[in-house]
């Protein structure tokens, strides 16, 4: 029976059915029901993805669960689904993200609560479709219409400068996408169709290469965010609810540089090989000045927001990291490049979520985020205080947690090619720990700041599964990441094999 | 070879007509204030027109009347759309022109003898039948305009609007009577075939000249565009949402009649000025409309930037980009009428709220229609999966297959510009903390109506092939 069930059509379409469902039913009186609505939908798709990875036969690189159906014919742009071993992880985690989130939220959002719920559903459906589509004009049917959500989620629930940060998000992102669309109508051209694996097959000469590359540059780098296309991601993460700024930084980001894995790095790897250096150089200055910038915030989401474009930083070290180590023909070490990149992403993805969970915790009670304003939460919250230890400690890339894993692998496989780059690479684990650590003390320790931190309240129940869920996800991954390393590593070494060649002439191509 | 007569080619005018008569001798006998039974008849005959053209899809091309006269796919899917626009167009207009003093058999009469010259405009075969048609349809729009005696802007506009359409149809006669000097023929297809045999001289060049011009001047294309946001402005809402949308469709039929079907052989003189006159609206456009805090004038700008982008279609010059053009205009008056209805959805009680600011509380008190509204914002945005994406998609993808890269670029960087203020539209409904709920009409035909239109675009976004292969067909049967 499982093997004929379109999972992927499930895992987009589910979602996005529980969320018309509840815009139906919605109306302040059946909050209840436009709840438990949401919880069990999202539960459903979550418990899906983990079929998905169940059923995912990882010992091969191919594209499994395909689903390919005719949409447009007249445009040539087909219904085509499927997952490989980088991208099946990325959906579970939006999936169980998404269950985070509506947990999360339970009873938290006042205005308007059915449409916030149903608002998160749809993000997750189509976040599940920008992983699984394998039609290009798909892929970015997905990739922008999950604006659309994000928009009015900052837009409507955010915080006091939201409208700012709301437009100033979605132009910022919609600009990149447009150029993005030229290079895949421009591909589509050329291979016939707009397949994304027959993009990958294609011969393109150099200075069109280099072209697409800054298409594609433009579109992912500002997703990401890279320096210097970053700003807007401060500006929303601070004034986005917390559900916003979890989802946001938990998956949206993870989009850019799978943006560059799908994209980039396979269609034009000559182009990218020439400039792999810029690359590492903008995303050394991400870890490094970022990690300065976010030592010098008061405000707490700023802080971690500049946090996670540090930890995206790495992640793009790693991807591009490999060019030069291919060039150099240790293929060992640019494997280990791309899958600690992989394994940071969805390491990032609980860590960063986890934080602005936190952070939505203190912020729920005493309204402020600013760092001066609290001091010895530790001595009313003592619960909270470990789980935001762990959380804190993980993005510090503590050993023992995800957090450390993948910024290892980086720092190890750039060590093959430069001390240098390896030693700014870990300057990180520096920063990281300084910026942190130096908040968490402001916030937990010393003695109890004020009036409303003496007023404060330990987690309830419901943040408490919520921080369980994620802390063992930290810790799971961290203490024995093979799971995740197993399902990646054949489609991790056939990308290193084929779709990183060089596609200016057909030799040493894969067929 | 052609039969001169032939009555089954013009059967859906000649219906057409008959109903006009028999509506106008009908209202004449009304004493029902609502009019009702005229706007029942109106919307009758609509339907049936509908219901016969939908049987006239896959038929062969058919010319008669001296080759004055032609059927074919090209002219039946756009009085296809013609006819429902215009059945769309109505049924909004029912509640607004109702408070306002407007509701007169004269308001379905003059619409009715304007859809009677686009579908003479569209299946001309001679440059002065799709002259005939242009008049018939100006002049019931120009009295349309001036329907509201009592309003100063709208009287103002009704000036502008005959003037200026004057000033157009004039520049396009001339250029018709030169060319017609130089090939001595006016039947659509002989001059093709003069021009296949000959060099298209200066004298046709300059025909051609003033011809591009008069069409640019009827789209409301840069730099021909002045008149446009003060007629949208000042006219009946209602009449806005008719004139910026349907009559667009009539004018594309007419511009691919005379510029492709006489000129395509000449084509590298008139896509390098049609080119320009895109760019020149998407540039114009969407800047102005940035900076326009009136919903109905932000509209009209965004309107010349659409236009800008289906003239670039157009420009392009081979059968897959006239059947994209076609898309987008059609899908043009799609979201064109749904947003125009925007606007007489918010007027209530004889009052006009027409302002941006005028949506603020939308969001809160009336979710569903914020809802749809931003749909039909972001779908002029173009944002998948919305229809509104689709043609564009197309047109660029035409103009990077033509090898156009720069124009596509710079047209795509225009529509980020475009989001900007669409966006502000959502702003205003959604993120603005508005304390009084904003008055709306209580028609239920309308929001209905309303409701159903924007859903349609969502609807076909998620299946653009429903229109596209019309469209496609049309340029099929062609050749």
């Amino acid at each position: 029976m499982l093997e004929n069930l379109p999972i992927l059509s499930l895992l987009i379409w589910l979602p996005i059915f529980g969320a018309a469902l509840i815009i139906f039913v919605s109306g302040q009186e059946k909050l209840q029901v436009t709840q438990w609505l949401a919880l069990l939908t999202s539960l459903a798709t979550f418990i899906l993805s983990l079929i998905a990875i169940n059923e995912f036969d990882s010992s091969r690189y191919y594209l499994q669960f395909i689903e390919d159906k005719s949409w447009i014919e007249t445009l040539d742009v087909r219904y085509s689904l499927a997952v490989d071993g980088i991208s099946l992880p990325l959906i579970a985690l939006t999936s169980l993200m998404t269950v985070i989130v509506v947990i999360s939220s339970w009873n938290n959002i006042k205005l308007r609560a059915a449409h916030y719920l149903a608002a998160f559903l749809i993000m997750c459906g189509l976040m599940n479709g920008v992983f699984a589509a394998t039609d290009s004009i798909l892929f970015y049917v997905f990739w922008e219409a999950m604006l659309v959500p994000m928009f009015l989620i900052i837009g409507i629930w955010g915080g006091p400068n939201r409208i700012y940060a709301t437009l100033k998000f979605f132009i910022y992102t919609f600009f990149g996408s447009v150029f993005l669309l030229i290079a895949l109508i421009y591909l589509g051209k050329q291979a016939d169709s707009f397949n994304i694996f027959k993009m990958h097959s294609l011969l393109i000469e150099s200075d069109t290469q280099m072209l697409l590359f800054f298409a594609f540059l433009i579109a992912f780098a500002i997703k990401v965010p890279m320096w210097p296309v970053h700003t807007w991601l401060p500006d929303a993460h601070v004034q986005a609810p917390t559900g916003g700024s979890v989802i946001l930084a938990a998956i949206m980001l993870k989009m850019g540089t799978y943006g560059f894995i799908r994209f980039m790095m396979p269609i034009v790897p000559d182009a990218s090989l020439d400039m792999a250096n810029v690359m590492i150089v903008l995303s050394l200055i991400a870890v490094a000045y970022i990690g300065f910038v976010a030592l010098a915030q008061n405000d707490m989401k700023k802080l971690i927001a500049y946090s996670s474009i540090a930890h995206m930083g790495f992640v793009t070290l790693g991807l591009f990291i490999s060019f030069s180590l291919l060039a150099e023909k240790q293929v060992d070490a640019a494997i280990m490049g791309v899958q600690g990149a992989l394994i940071q992403m969805i390491s990032h993805g609980f860590i960063s979520g986890a934080l602005f969970l936190c952070i939505g915790v203190l912020y729920d009670r005493m309204h402020s985020r600013d760092i001066s304003d609290y001091g010895g939460v530790i001595n009313r919250m003592p619960q909270f205080a470990m789980f935001f230890m762990i959380f804190a400690m993980a993005n510090a890339g503590l050993p023992g947690t995800s957090g450390f894993v993948g910024e290892f692998m980086v720092i190890l496989a750039s060590f093959q090619v430069s001390f240098w780059i390896a030693a700014i690479g870990a300057l990180t684990l520096i920063l990281a720990a300084a910026y942190t650590l130096w908040m968490y003390k402001r916030v937990m320790f010393g003695d109890v700041a004020n009036e409303k931190v003496m007023g404060l309240e330990d987690i309830n129940m419901r943040e408490t599964i919520v921080f369980i869920l994620l802390a063992l996800m930290v810790l799971i991954f961290g203490l024995w990441p093979a799971p995740l390393l197993d399902i990646m590593a054949p489609s991790v070494q056939h990308f290193i094999d084929c779709n990183l060649v060089s596609k200016l002439s057909p030799e040493g191509m894969c067929s | 070879m052609t039969s001169s007569v032939n009555f089954s080619i013009i059967s859906a005018e000649i219906f057409l007509l008959v109903a006009l008569c028999v509506i106008m001798i009908v209202d004449l006998f009304q004493r029902d204030k609502e009019r009702k039974l005229t706007f029942l008849l109106t919307q009758l005959s609509l339907v049936s027109l509908f219901v016969m053209g939908a049987q006239d899809l896959g038929l062969e091309r058919q010319v008669g009347y001296s080759e004055h006269w032609i059927k074919d796919q090209f002219s039946t899917v756009l009085k296809l759309a013609i006819y429902l626009g215009t059945f769309v167009a109505l049924l909004y207009a029912r509640p607004f022109i109702r408070e306002r003093n407007l509701m007169r058999g004269e308001y379905y009469l003059l619409t009715l003898f304007s859809v009677l010259g686009m579908m003479i405009m569209v299946s001309a075969n001679s440059l002065l039948v799709v002259y005939l048609g242009l008049e018939l349809l100006s002049l019931s729009l120009y009295a349309l305009v001036a329907l509201q005696r009592d309003s100063n802007i709208a009287s103002e506009s009704a000036v502008k609007y005959f003037v200026m359409g004057g000033l157009a149809s004039g520049f396009l006669l001339y250029g018709i009577s030169l060319v017609y000097g130089m090939t001595g023929t006016i039947i659509i297809s002989e001059i093709a075939s003069y021009l296949s045999a000959n060099q298209a001289n200066l004298m046709i060049q300059f025909g051609l000249v003033f011809i591009v011009v008069g069409i640019a001047f009827k789209f409301g294309a840069a730099p021909f565009h002045m008149w446009l946001p003060d007629i949208y402005h000042g006219s009946p809402s209602s009449i806005t949402a008719y004139i910026s949308s349907v009559p667009k469709i009539a004018a594309f039929g007419m511009a691919f009649r005379i510029l492709e079907s006489s000129f395509g052989e000449a084509d590298i003189h008139w896509t390098p000025m049609i080119m320009i006159c895109a760019m020149l609206s998407i540039v114009l456009g969407n800047i102005v409309a940035l900076v326009q805090t009136n919903l109905k004038r932000m509209l009209s700008y965004s309107a010349i930037a659409h236009i800008g982008y289906f003239l670039l279609g157009l420009s392009i010059g081979n059968d897959e980009a006239y059947s994209a053009s076609m898309f987008y205009i059609i899908v043009y008056a799609l979201m064109t009428i749904a947003g125009f209805g925007i606007i007489i959805f918010m007027s209530s009680e004889n009052k006009d709220y027409q302002q941006i600011s005028d949506l603020r509380g939308m969001g809160r008190f009336h979710p569903w229609y914020a809802l749809m509204f931003t749909l039909i914002m972001v779908s002029m945005a173009g944002i998948p999966p919305f229809i509104g994406f689709w043609p564009k998609l197309e047109i660029f993808r035409l103009l990077i297959a033509d090898g156009q890269v720069l124009a596509a670029v710079v047209a795509i960087a225009f529509s980020v510009i475009g989001l900007v203020y669409y966006l502000k539209v959502v702003k205003e409904m959604f993120f603005v903390d508005c304390e009084d709920s904003p008055k709306v009409s209580n028609s239920r035909s309308l929001k209905i109506a309303l409701s159903i239109n924007c859903m349609l675009l969502l609807v076909f976004g998620l299946m653009p092939d429903s229109i596209y292969q019309y469209c496609i067909s049309a340029f099929a049967s062609l050749n």
